[in-house]
């Protein structure tokens, strides 16, 4: 019995030394994003069910009640829009919108084009020819302009918005994926793999697909941070969602006609995206940095220099 | 050179090729002009002549065959919404938009260029922290929500800047400055990232080990064999730029093929989404085989591939 909680606190110092945590804990940005994010997830599937009565209620009398004041309460902190809907309510919802459409649709795409392009690296040929041609093809057409002519054959919807943007997003994976897999597919184990007769199966699975993982990793990081504003920008176009759904998007939007007069309806939604999509960024920025062993080695050699100047 | 020239001129028209029917059957799945332009209950006469007149009759196959004939030929039908013929509607758009896309553009470069050398030399010390944190933020910004704070600021409160149009130069400087903040943001890091890894090879050290001026070294030995990825990144956005000019079109109503697009869009005009669509990915097909002709200048390994 005694034994657990030594084992477990050998773990726990052993994580904490680890280069990665360190590196972590030492940039209190990549704290900060991080907790951001997390907040915004809890606020979009643990708070949003609970307030969204309350976000649609529309009150005229309380039309662009002005922020920073209590005295309507707490949800009329950041004031009301030209409905009279509690704006900070309002963004919580949207907050359950954007985070859906980030998750699924970066999981979406990474996951086609991560596997796809795996597998089109390693075997090549006129398959892998296609595919490349293919997603040539999507990469060429500008990202909004597909997602606008897209979403307005379809029917407005979370879901529909959410294939589109996965879909145009794959070949920014299978790019990414294909060249690594041709790189890692020339390497000695590989070749080693293949002597002693590992399936491509296997040699895929086993020795390429974790190699290229990590890349995708960061990759998809960034993604959220891009698919959070592509997103943004169609509902702001007035395409892709209809009320009672609601984005940070569709909020400026709602908020652009009233700027002259009432500038935190359209400033407040617009704060939120920056911080998320600029949470996510920062996340990324530093996983790729962790990842790259030659910024990580520049890292602690800047690190121990400080210290020896301390000394 | 002759040969990777041909290759990429190949594969720069299947792509193209490709393009042209991608939006074939999409603009044909965008619903019915029909029920734009007439009434509901309007007489089926009128409606066939119509149908007749725009090749609506036909078999979608048959439809495409002639489409792709007519495009063959530089002949998209005439717009249904502007009365003129859809190419010329949208060639007479895109100079404009070209002219928004190589000024933000360059802004872009320049200023990536200067801000990320600065970041890489002085990396890990406050200098590069602020220039990282910065580029972050400005690739973090929606470019609706920066056009509409831009408005806020410079049009409403401060009145030096007009909210719209495109008549003298100062109606232009919200519209670049919208379509180039992403681009600053993400080329500030590109060039950061490569400059790093530049510098910190055996030839720049043995650079300044011999005594040149770390001006010198930045300059002429690192920027220069930096520019390979620089370069490939700075085609991408570029080529996304049309996205940034749809956005200034709907803010600002800034003349250019973002304005036709979404024109387009709204009014169902086949002929004229797919003359826009076609001529913005010719322009990217170009802009990606000038780019590939820069690569293999810059590095002559490229060809060989």
């Amino acid at each position: 019995m005694q034994s657990t909680p030594t084992i477990a606190n050998t773990r726990i110092r052993r994580w904490r030394a680890s280069p990665k945590w360190q590196m972590f804990t030492s940039s209190p940005l990549a704290v900060a994003s991080a907790c951001w994010l997390i907040f915004v997830v809890i606020l979009a599937f643990v708070v949003a069910p609970l307030v969204v009565d309350q976000a649609n209620h529309q009150t005229i009398a309380m039309r662009f009640y002005a922020p920073f004041r209590l005295d309507k309460g707490f949800a009329f902190f950041l004031g009301a829009d030209s409905l009279g809907r509690p704006i900070m309510l309002q963004l919580i919802v949207g907050a359950r919108t954007s985070v859906l459409i980030a998750i699924f649709a970066v999981s979406i795409s990474a996951a086609i084009g991560y596997t796809i392009g795996v597998i089109s690296g390693y075997f090549g040929g006129w398959v892998d020819n296609i595919l490349l041609r293919l997603a040539d093809i999507i990469h060429t057409v500008p990202s909004l302009l597909m997602a606008l002519v897209v979403l307005f054959i379809l029917q407005p919807s979370i879901f529909n918005l959410i294939i589109v943007l996965g879909i145009t997003r794959i070949p920014v994976y299978l790019r990414t994926s294909r060249t690594q897999t041709m790189e890692v597919r020339e390497r000695m184990f590989v070749e080693v793999s293949k002597a002693i007769g590992a399936s491509n199966w296997r040699i895929i699975t086993r020795d390429i697909a974790p190699l290229v993982f990590p890349t995708i990793r960061t990759l998809a990081m960034l993604e959220v941070s891009a698919v959070i504003l592509s997103a943004a920008s169609l509902t702001f176009l007035g395409i892709g969602l209809q009320r009672p759904d609601v984005d940070w998007g569709m909020m400026v939007a709602d908020g652009r006609a009233y700027l002259k007069s009432t500038w935190f309806v359209a400033v407040f939604p617009g704060i939120v995206i920056v911080l998320t999509a600029l949470a996510a960024n920062i996340l990324s920025n530093w996983l790729r940095a962790v990842e790259d062993p030659a910024q990580s080695t520049l890292f602690f050699r800047a690190k121990k220099k400080k210290e020896i100047v301390k000394a | 050179m002759h040969t990777y020239l041909g290759r990429r001129l190949l594969s720069g028209f299947i792509t193209l090729l490709g393009v042209v029917v991608v939006v074939f059957f999409m603009s044909r799945l965008t619903g019915s002009p029909i029920d734009l332009f007439f009434p509901e209950g309007a007489e089926p006469a009128q409606i066939e002549a119509f149908n007749k007149a725009y090749g609506l009759d036909k078999p979608l196959v048959q439809q495409f065959g002639i489409f792709l004939l007519n495009v063959a030929q530089g002949d998209f039908g005439t717009s249904i919404w502007q009365q003129r013929p859809a190419m010329e509607a949208a060639l007479s758009e895109m100079p404009m938009t070209l002219l928004l896309a190589s000024i933000a553009m360059t802004i872009s470069v320049l200023v990536a260029l200067l801000l990320g050398s600065l970041a890489a030399v002085y990396r890990f010390r406050t200098v590069d922290r602020t220039i990282t944190i910065l580029s972050l933020m400005t690739s973090s910004m929606p470019h609706f929500w920066f056009a509409l704070v831009g408005i806020l600021i410079f049009a409403v409160q401060l009145r030096v800047l007009p909210t719209s149009g495109s008549n003298n130069w100062l109606s232009w400087v919200l519209p670049v400055a919208t379509v180039s903040i992403g681009p600053i943001g993400v080329l500030t890091q590109v060039v950061r990232g490569a400059m790093i890894d530049v510098l910190s090879s055996g030839y720049v050290r043995n650079a300044r080990a011999r005594g040149f001026s770390a001006r010198r070294v930045v300059y002429r030995h690192a920027l220069r064999n930096a520019a390979l990825p620089i370069i490939s990144v700075a085609g991408d956005i570029a080529a996304g730029m049309v996205n940034g000019a749809v956005i200034v079109s709907v803010v600002f109503a800034f003349p250019g093929i973002g304005r036709l697009i979404v024109g387009a869009i709204l009014n169902r005009d086949y002929p004229v989404l797919e003359a826009s669509v076609v001529v913005v990915g010719v322009s990217i097909i170009l802009l990606n085989l000038l780019i590939d002709i820069i690569c293999s200048i810059v590095d002559p390994r490229i060809r060989l591939n």
